[in-house]
């Protein structure tokens, strides 16, 4: 890699950025011929057949391996080998317990890899893992999420953000109120379910005298991913190349790397340098990627008579894995979303012998603002007043959590060109007052919000090359977001060039450093490095640069950002139909107005942010991974039984937004776009619900159980 | 046990060795390197693997390669065989109906299915949803893609 320096941006002027540009992969996409991960296996890059890897997992939710008799697998026509604890190859570091497989005879949550076959075909392979007896010592657990066991306070919650915050003085705050609302809100454990199943395939080798491991994984951060895996293996990074060129979707769940890969890591270290293929199954998803932890919200909101807040508590309770923890930060968002001058925020943990929680789109804002803008919605009710003015009437002039002037605030804007478009005014105030037919009629709305920030450590590099083409280069992974395109339209703009003359490379970990496309951070970080990278380049070469010349750089940390505070910010209305007498939900409407910055491709970004929505909805009527106790499993482990929208799940929904830049929160004026649009949707939803029926349901999913009485 | 066993993929003649119990979706996707069926689920629960066999849709997870011997399996890929896209395929790139586009070949063939099935008849929006409700799309992208059914249908009416 070439040195790279560190480099002032500039705002960049838009032309090919704000322009609808159809994807430039859209081609490879709708005819299939793009290769996901495990399809390369039958393609030119990796070397000769890859033998099948399937993996054997635990029955029981705690205890350790007795004995694994592989004698009927190996025994099995195609099976080739069986690693367990005793065998397979022995870790450098094992600090992280998810991805530290197979080091001990420990089992520590049920659907845990004891044991991993490896076949010439997938068929042996899978009948190999069924042939595998696990001899397992069973051991007392405890795999439930209850309120009463979350006392455990981690150091941190994810983000790195404090565990718990005091401002004021709750209580008197709370005494003063003329209107006090205290509920206790409710979320599933939700699974990421990307379309495309977690996958490696991975094969070992040397290079200059040392060892090279080399792969395809289905990651939404091809350098995190190695440096993740690289001190585990006893490897330095540059000894680990990982390329996503395709990824079927992520949610989050392909943020961090999983125990998968290192089972795929492993069991290649065995073969001899023959590569090793793994697809994980859907079944296997739901115990070994990552979910979204239950949340349980206790809320206690006071306030004047006239709506306005004098005092928030959010005290937050989810479940974490004793293998690693994770600490969902539902209550963040009451820390800075309304102006109150009492707030207080805590989050608590379940410490239990379950599988490990991990991202899921928005993690801490999606459950938190459900529960905090169902909450307020409540308030609403109490005081008479109309729930769009209430949010109003809250708007803090700074930000609550640490007093800096708002980058780019805009709610009301949002809520107010959202409710003109929605009809807002034509609702009538009184729920349950709108009958159709058979179907119960009602409006809702919420706020929505999501942190808008850089991600430091990111590089790109520009070549110029011959016939007026430039190469543009960073190690960022397009998981569907659209980032390919936007990115070689930023890059064209940052050189002041047509997106046409830009060849891009991404999703290699060998290009220049990038960030996990995670945090709605990947576009804003990526793009500021390709400006710096790019001005840079035209500081030095000129306009007419020799080919070859390049240079690589990232962008100097912009004094002026840290003096504002950077959020998005969007603003959700939603109708439902509720049957009367099946208590079916249907959301006939569902329109979200956002301030975002700069949009930096309307069609990629309307994409999205529906996308978002959609996801929301599938949340507040469906989704729901069913545990059961006693086995310490989830019982929903399939797409026919974990719901997720379908085709017809889904009516009229839409996004819009507010159209200018915000040229302090990156060079090109835009924001993260990627997760905002799963906040408040299921909030605003479930608010119409209770407009429609008159019945508050402070739980998602909203099942027609919990409607029918 | 193994069989041989023959199929025309996407206008080619192929023949393949198959344990008989490979599925249609695994002797496509890992023995005749056709990737453009997708798995999903392996389950026949979210129509990633949707081809056209024998010119209606169907899931490729679901059936046995053995028992497809001498069908005709037309996947996304093949729509597009001659160099041009299938209105179809256009009317998904126009709409941006996909994001990450792994269920996207599914998709199409089965919305290629669809107007097959209906013939020439009006679908209205709610016929479209529920006709095309068998292929998941966990990017949410049922607003785009209903769009590009539309016109598709409309084109091909045409």
């Amino acid at each position: 890699m070439t040195d790279r320096v560190e480099h002032p941006t500039q705002p960049v002027a838009p032309a090919a950025m704000g322009t609808p540009l159809r994807r430039v992969d859209g081609l490879e996409k709708v005819t299939g011929r793009a290769r996901y991960t495990v399809e390369h296996s039958g393609g030119p890059e990796v070397p000769g057949d890859p033998l099948h890897l399937w993996l054997v997992t635990s029955t029981v939710a705690r205890g350790r391996v007795r004995r694994i008799d592989a004698d009927d697998a190996l025994a099995h026509d195609g099976v080739v080998a069986v690693l367990d604890h005793t065998s397979a190859p022995r870790l450098a570091e094992t600090e992280n317990g998810e991805l530290a497989i197979l080091q001990d005879d420990r089992i520590r949550f049920r659907g845990q890899i004891v044991a991993l076959v490896l076949a010439e075909t997938s068929e042996s392979a899978r009948e190999g893992a069924r042939l595998v007896r696990v001899d397992q010592v069973e051991e007392p657990h405890r795999a439930e999420f209850r309120d009463a066991d979350a006392t455990d306070r981690p150091a941190e919650v994810n983000g790195g953000m404090e565990t718990d915050t005091d401002d004021g003085d709750v209580e008197a705050g709370l005494a003063e109120a003329a209107i006090r609302i205290e509920r206790t809100y409710r979320t599933a454990h939700e699974h990421n379910n990307p379309l495309e199943p977690h996958a490696t395939v991975a094969w070992w080798d040397e290079a200059d005298g040392r060892a090279r491991l080399t792969m395809f994984d289905s990651t939404q951060g091809v350098h995190a991913t190695a440096a993740t895996l690289a001190p585990m293996l006893g490897l330095e990074p540059d000894q680990v190349r990982v390329r996503a060129p395709y990824v079927g979707g992520g949610f989050g769940s392909k943020g961090e790397a999983h125990a998968p890969v290192m089972a795929v890591c492993l069991a290649a270290r065995t073969t001899g340098g023959r590569a090793v293929r793994l697809a994980v199954t859907r079944q296997q998803m739901f115990a070994l990627t990552g979910y979204r932890t239950a949340t349980t919200s206790h809320l206690r909101l006071g306030a004047r008579a006239d709506g306005t807040l004098l005092a928030i508590e959010h005290r937050a309770l989810s479940q974490t894995s004793r293998v690693r923890e994770f600490a969902e930060q539902t209550a963040v968002p009451s820390r800075m979303m309304y102006a109150a001058p009492h707030r207080r925020t805590t989050h608590r943990l379940a410490r239990l012998d379950v599988a490990v929680p991990s991202w899921m789109r928005a993690p801490g804002e999606m459950p938190g603002m459900h529960a905090q803008e169902v909450a307020l919605d409540e308030l609403a009710v109490a005081c008479g007043v109309d729930p769009v003015d209430l949010r109003v009437r809250n708007e803090p002039a700074v930000d609550p959590e640490n007093g800096k002037p708002w980058g780019d605030r805009r709610l009301v804007e949002c809520l107010e060109r959202g409710a003109e478009a929605f009809g807002w005014a034509e609702r009538p105030a009184e729920p349950g007052t709108v009958v159709d037919g058979e179907w119960w009629v009602g409006t809702g709305v919420a706020s929505a919000t999501y942190p808008a920030s850089l991600a430091a450590g990111n590089a790109a590099r520009v070549t110029a090359l011959d016939g007026g083409r430039y190469a543009v280069a960073i190690g960022a992974v397009d998981i569907g977001t659209g980032a390919r395109t936007v990115l070689t339209q930023i890059a064209a703009d940052a050189l002041g060039c047509a997106p046409d003359v830009i060849d891009l490379a991404i999703a290699d970990s060998t290009l220049p450093v990038a960030t996990v496309a995670g945090g709605s951070t990947g576009i804003s970080s990526w793009g500021t490095a390709i400006v710096a990278a790019a001005q840079l380049f035209r500081a030095d070469h000129g306009e007419h640069p020799d080919p070859g010349v390049a240079t690589t750089a990232s962008a100097a940390a912009d004094p002026a950002r840290a003096e504002y505070a950077h959020h998005s910010f969007g603003a959700v209305f939603a109708e439902t139909r509720v049957h009367r007498y099946t208590g079916e939900v249907r959301v006939t409407r569902l329109h979200g107005t956002y301030a975002v910055g700069r949009v930096l491709n309307p069609a990629t970004a309307h994409s999205q942010l529906v996308g978002g929505l959609v996801m929301g909805l599938s949340a507040a009527l469906l989704e729901e991974g069913h545990r059961d106790p006693r086995f310490g499993h989830t019982v929903t482990q399939d797409l026919a039984t974990y719901h997720v929208a379908t085709h017809a799940d889904v009516l009229d929904v839409d996004a819009a937004w507010l159209a200018d830049p915000d040229l302090v929160a990156s060079p090109m004026g835009s924001r993260g776009i990627g997760e905002i649009g799963i906040v408040g949707t299921s909030a605003a939803i479930a608010n119409a619900v209770f407009h429609a029926t008159g019945v508050r349901v402070r739980s998602i999913p909203i099942t027609p159980d919990l409607l029918v009485r | 046990m193994d069989r041989e066993i023959r199929l025309t993929v996407d206008g080619e003649p192929r023949t393949v060795t198959v344990d008989v119990r490979t599925t249609l979706l695994d002797a496509l996707r890992e023995r005749l390197d056709v990737v453009a069926p997708k798995k999903g689920c392996d389950h026949g629960q979210c129509g990633s693997c949707t081809v056209l066999l024998d010119g209606r849709r169907h899931l490729t997870c679901l059936k046995l390669a053995v028992s497809a011997d001498g069908a005709e399996v037309v996947t996304a890929d093949g729509l597009a065989a001659d160099g041009t896209l299938h209105p179809v395929q256009e009317a998904f790139l126009a709409h941006d109906a996909y994001q990450c586009g792994y269920c996207t070949p599914g998709q199409v063939c089965s919305a290629v299915g669809l107007l097959t099935e209906s013939a020439g008849e009006d679908l209205s929006d709610d016929d479209i949803r529920e006709q095309m409700s068998g292929n998941l799309c966990r990017c949410g992208a049922y607003r785009g893609i209903l769009a590009a059914v539309r016109q598709a249908a409309r084109e091909v009416r045409r």
